[in-house]
């Protein structure tokens, strides 16, 4: 099943600069694992050591957050967007 | 809402509250909509609205909510406007360069609207005085760039009961929200921490497109005005992601998180604490790892070429840096370096370089785990190298 990953900005740099990736995936686990067997760099991205989403980086399947579905273990369908929305904090930049 | 009475010789009063006549003219295009109004632009008279931040994001903020009549701005900033801030800082002229932004940024909106006052803060905000400095606004908005005030800023904000309106970019992304309205989630809830400063994109993969705060600095600010008057729907439980590239808006559910520890039902976080120790930061910047790569200065390295040493460079930035400005060194960006260190050779001597010797050092550290034994890193970088060796190399 096709399941569009949507890349932000500050880590297309640590997955060959793509905007978004289709991944084969039934659960929002298995698709960051295919993300991340595809981009190993990305990996310290998005999980801490001991291989929980990092606290900065926040999934959303379609819009709504998987912390308040099954997390890793939510479900996706054919057609389900996955967004990865890592913290920013730029304002000024100075 | 009841319209009123058409003419009037004398002002329209609300609660005390009136507008003079040359107000009425000013405010004219809000007057005669209906969703704004007399009622609404009494109630923008009479708003305290407080900008932290008057750089990118706070410059069209500023204006927008000058213009349209906020009588009371609080503007905190401490830094100095410089020349690389006016490729998007709009509030600020050449002529500015120098001043204390918050000087120069109340000069200005004064000049746009002398009916409204402002007041300003030139500090740092910190735990001692965010409480103080936020109390007297009825909203907060959030222009600033690091992570650590923006914690202070949310905690503050729960604490007081204030709404917070959010705003952050990077390159060409956005995001835009409203934290803690009528007890809505707040940052906290949907980002429980910071990044660890390692894994910040550093200063070389930041940038800005100009015009970014500027799009999202005018949604902060429609969403400040739509909270003043009452009017609309607020951008509260919903994150607003805005991609400048692909000119398109998507939209997030932002849930209060009920294990949030500064507004959920058990919270841990009950006063301000140490934000810089929060975000794994010691002291007021963000200090570079200490480096164990072996370093050359900048004139050490030019004694050397002028002496006539076989010397490799190694360039290890991005292309388009290269393309800015460089040394003629060997261009392998430091992503690419485990991949293309065949391209080096172990047995001559190399110095590799950045923009200001952070990628280098890291550079240098890899290669030296690969094996590579005669190499260093130029200390400073091409900024130092610009400083103390050849002033016709620009700085970027
Ligand atoms: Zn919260």
């Amino acid at each position: 099943m096709a399941i569009k990953v949507i890349i932000p900005t500050p880590l297309r740099a640590y997955a060959g600069k793509r905007e978004s990736l289709d991944v084969n995936a039934a659960t929002v686990g298995e698709a960051l694992a295919a993300l991340t067997s595809q981009y190993a760099d990305l990996k310290k991205h998005l999980f801490a050591d001991d291989g929980r989403l990092r606290s900065f980086v926040n999934v959303y399947v379609n819009e709504e957050d998987i912390r308040y579905l099954q997390k890793d273990q939510t479900h996706v369908r054919d057609g389900d967007t996955i967004s990865i929305v890592p913290s920013i904090a730029g304002g000024a930049m100075d | 809402m009841g319209s009123r009475s058409g003419v009037s010789a004398t002002p329209v009063s609300n609660a005390g509250v009136s507008l003079t006549k040359d107000e009425i003219l000013r405010y004219s295009r809000h007057l005669i909509m209906p969703e704004v109004g007399m009622e609404g632009q009494l109630k923008l008279k009479q708003a305290k609205v407080l900008c932290i931040g008057t750089g990118g994001l706070g410059a069209p903020l500023g204006l927008y909510l000058a213009a349209a009549g906020v009588g009371r701005i609080g503007l905190v900033d401490f830094d100095c406007v410089d020349l690389t801030n006016l490729q998007r800082q709009v509030l600020f002229g050449t002529g500015d360069v120098g001043r204390p932004k918050i000087e120069a940024a109340a000069d200005r909106l004064r000049d746009l609207n002398p009916e409204i006052k402002i007041d300003t803060f030139e500090a740092h905000l910190t735990s001692e005085n965010a409480l103080d400095i936020l109390k007297d606004y009825d909203l907060v908005i959030d222009g600033t760039d690091n992570f650590p005030t923006r914690y202070l800023v949310n905690d503050a904000c729960v604490l007081l009961g204030k709404p917070n309106v959010y705003g952050s970019i990077f390159r060409f992304e956005g995001q835009i929200t409203i934290f803690g309205y009528q007890g809505g989630p707040c940052y906290r809830c949907l980002y429980p921490e910071p990044p660890p400063p390692g894994l910040v994109p550093s200063c070389a993969e930041g940038g800005v497109l100009g015009v970014l705060p500027g799009i999202v600095g005018t949604i902060q600010a429609a969403e400040a005005l739509k909270l003043i008057i009452g009017k609309g729907e607020p951008l509260t439980g919903r994150l607003l992601l805005f991609d400048a590239l692909a000119m398109r808006f998507r939209e997030l559910k932002l849930r209060k998180n009920p294990a949030c520890p500064v507004c959920g039902e058990h919270r841990t976080i009950t006063k301000l604490i140490d934000y810089a120790e929060f975000c794994g930061i010691r002291g007021e910047e963000a200090p570079a790892p200490p480096t164990t790569a072996p370093e050359i200065t900048p004139r050490d390295l030019k004694a050397r070429l002028d002496r006539g040493d076989n010397l490799f460079i190694l360039d290890v930035r991005e292309p388009h840096e290269y393309q800015i400005c460089n040394l003629g060194g060997h261009l392998i960006p430091l992503g690419d370096l485990s991949r293309r260190a065949g391209e080096l050779d172990t047995s001559r001597e190399i110095v590799a370089h950045c923009r200001s010797g952070k990628r280098s050092a890291e550079a240098v550290e890899f290669l030296r785990r690969a094996g590579f034994r005669k190499i260093w890193s130029l200390k400073g970088g091409i900024l130092a190298w610009s400083d103390e060796v050849d002033s016709t190399i620009p700085k970027y």
